[in-house]
């Protein structure tokens, strides 16, 4: 019997095959399988329950020339850009702070980070409480004496997204600290050492030696940022709820509102589509750089 | 990746300094030098900021609501009180029911747990068949694993939808465990792999050689021996699935909706009058469970934030 003779191939390892059929349906089914359902029944005309009457490109016409994914496109990419920016200097001001060989270094680096243990739904809540224009910073200015200090960015359609920036800020600069800081510590102290000895400043040596050096941290730090922010949801339903009006609207909830509370489906699959596609282009340079286009790293 | 070990290693203190002078003979430098108060001066500043909210939910849950209509938030309490405690675990309303944060706590201790454990058992045993039973193809499906964490949950909510329903678990407490275990899953393998990857290969080739076979080897010498990895798993879940807000939403009906989701609906509703003072008591509940951990874990935490980064 031919089995008998030569061990199937596929019999080999059964039991790691096994163990790994859930990472295997989870890949395949989920993530794979769910992605490509996504982008197929985009390009339907589903409603309340998904329908497989193809309309082309109907969906994403209709989702460009609507007001709401105009804002909310809007929304994350000023979010997303200051976000980026201010979370990698102030996440890389700290980390250079504390790694200079500061006193009570484990009690400031706690504080930093605790926020990051927090729930976007908890921060976003606080920070809706302390930026309220009736009691928060807004009346304590006021009643110092500035009776005109207006200061009530949840409030303002102009301003709201920046109101959120800073809960966001506040809650994700410390994992940042914490990446940059690790990288510090990966510096050769030689460096440090033969810097000293040509007498270059120190912000010199940082700007023009340890930040290029640092590239690579850097460049992971982006990714984790960038496909964080391209998920922001929660913080918005806390802090703001979409308002006022839909100034604070993200692409996230949009499809979420579109999916599960205006029975509108085919706009759901439609933008969560774009969101994949955000993602992709800021990933496939990434995995480029990173690993050579090879297969894995 | 970044190094992640080495924010975490303290035996930096007996390496060599960079800040102090050589041994070219300066003056060894006061401790008070204008460099030193800039340095701890904006470390303190930036440390009130990230204190500021914590301080303002702890003085604001404190009050009764007249103070806090007169005084501005900042301010301590003038009479402690501890009835917002009391009424945003037992007696806050959030539209229909009026039982406070204790169902949403409850019912958020019975996602979490199982959670925990199921996600935990699958990656810890995926991360081992793919460090030490490496069969074909298991790098692709690792790969495609890897890239499904930065994919936004966006695109797979609604097909999950239509499994979950499919399977009659739908809008159930198991559902949303099932998803749990399936979107912790890229970060944990990858943790769990890197780990048993870095296990010296002559154990697992001796326990070959002495007639293990892949459970034995997986439950005798593996898991023993990588405890700490599995308290970082732990941390990471804990903390992911207990501030989890989107797929509890989603995948749950009302009556079993997960802590935050319920906070938020206590918060955010808009019928009644707004008390402040309960609100904030809700919300430092919430967030209790993960900053114990944070507290508690320390430098683990760190470890495990830097590896479950990529979750976002």
């Amino acid at each position: 019997m031919a089995a008998d003779r030569k061990p199937s191939q596929l019999f080999r390892n059964l039991n790691a095959k096994v163990a790994a059929i859930p990472m295997i349906l989870t890949a395949c089914v989920v993530f794979v399988g769910g992605t490509l359902w996504t982008i197929t029944y985009s390009f339907t005309n589903s409603k309340l329950l998904p329908r497989e009457t193809f309309v082309g490109l109907e969906q994403y016409e209709r989702l460009w020339s609507s007001n709401k994914w105009l804002i909310s496109i809007e929304n994350l990419f000023i979010y997303g850009v200051l976000s980026l920016i201010f979370s990698l200097v102030i996440g890389f001001l700290l980390a250079a702070l504390l790694d200079q060989k500061i006193r009570f270094e484990n009690t400031f680096r706690t504080i930093f980070l605790y926020p990051f243990a927090l729930s976007f739904i908890v921060t976003g809540l606080v920070w809706q409480w302390i930026l309220n224009p009736d009691f928060g910073i807004q009346k304590v200015v006021r009643n110092l004496g500035w009776e005109n200090f207006t200061f009530d960015p949840l409030y303002n359609a102009e301003i709201v997204i920046y109101g959120v920036l800073i809960a966001g800020l506040w809650q994700g600069t410390g994992l940042v600290m914490c990446l940059m800081l690790a990288g510090l510590r990966g510096i050769d102290e030689d460096i440090w050492k033969a810097s000293r000895v040509d007498g270059i400043p120190k912000w010199k040596t940082y700007l023009l030696i340890v930040i290029p050096m640092m590239r690579p941290v850097f460049i992971t730090t982006l990714v984790i940022i960038a496909s964080g922010i391209v998920k922001l949801y929660d913080l918005i339903v806390a802090q703001t709820g979409g308002g006022p009006g839909i100034a604070s609207e993200v692409p996230a909830k949009y499809v979420y509102d579109a999916m599960f509370l205006s029975q509108n489906l085919g706009q759901g699959f439609a933008g969560s589509t774009m969101m994949l596609l955000t993602v992709l282009i800021v990933l496939i340079p990434w995995a480029y750089l990173e690993f050579g286009g090879k297969k894995h790293g | 990746m970044v190094d992640l070990s080495a924010p975490t290693s303290a035996p930096l203190a007996t390496a060599p300094s960079r800040t102090e002078a050589g041994p070219s003979g300066r003056k060894p430098r006061r401790s008070i030098s204008r460099a030193n108060i800039f340095l701890y001066g904006t470390l303190i500043v930036f440390a009130l900021y990230y204190l500021l909210p914590l301080y303002v939910m702890i003085v604001t849950s404190l009050k009764g609501m007249p103070e806090i209509r007169m005084g501005n938030i900042f301010s301590p309490p003038m009479e402690i009180t501890f009835e917002p405690w009391a009424k945003a675990w037992s007696t806050a309303c959030t539209g229909l029911n009026c039982d406070g944060l204790s169902r949403g706590f409850w019912n958020s201790v019975q996602i979490l747990i199982p959670s925990v454990v199921l996600s935990i058992a699958v990656a810890s045993v995926n991360g081992y068949a793919l460090a030490n039973w490496r069969f074909k193809g298991a790098d692709t499906f690792f790969t495609i694993l890897i890239f499904g964490a930065f994919i936004p949950y966006q695109v797979m909510l609604y097909p999950i939808v239509i499994l979950l329903r499919e399977m009659g678990l739908y809008g159930s407490l198991t559902g949303l465990v099932l998803v749990h275990t399936v979107f912790g899953m890229p970060i944990l393998t990858l943790l769990f792999r890197n780990y048993f990857t870095s296990m010296p290969e002559e154990l697992f080739k001796a326990a070959r050689v002495d007639g293990a076979g892949f459970w034995g080897i997986y439950f005798k010498i593996m898991l023993p021996m990588s405890l700490p990895i599995f308290v970082v798993a732990i941390i990471l879940q804990v903390t992911g699935i207990w501030n989890d807000f989107l797929f509890g939403v989603i995948y749950t009906r009302p009556d079993l909706y997960p802590m935050t989701v319920q906070l938020n609906n206590i918060v955010n509703s808009v019928q009644g009058v707004k008390e402040y003072n309960v609100n904030m008591a809700a919300t430092i509940l919430t967030g209790l469970v993960p900053l114990t951990i944070y507290f508690i874990s320390g430098k683990l935490f760190v470890r495990g934030i830097a590896a479950g980064a990529v979750k976002g």
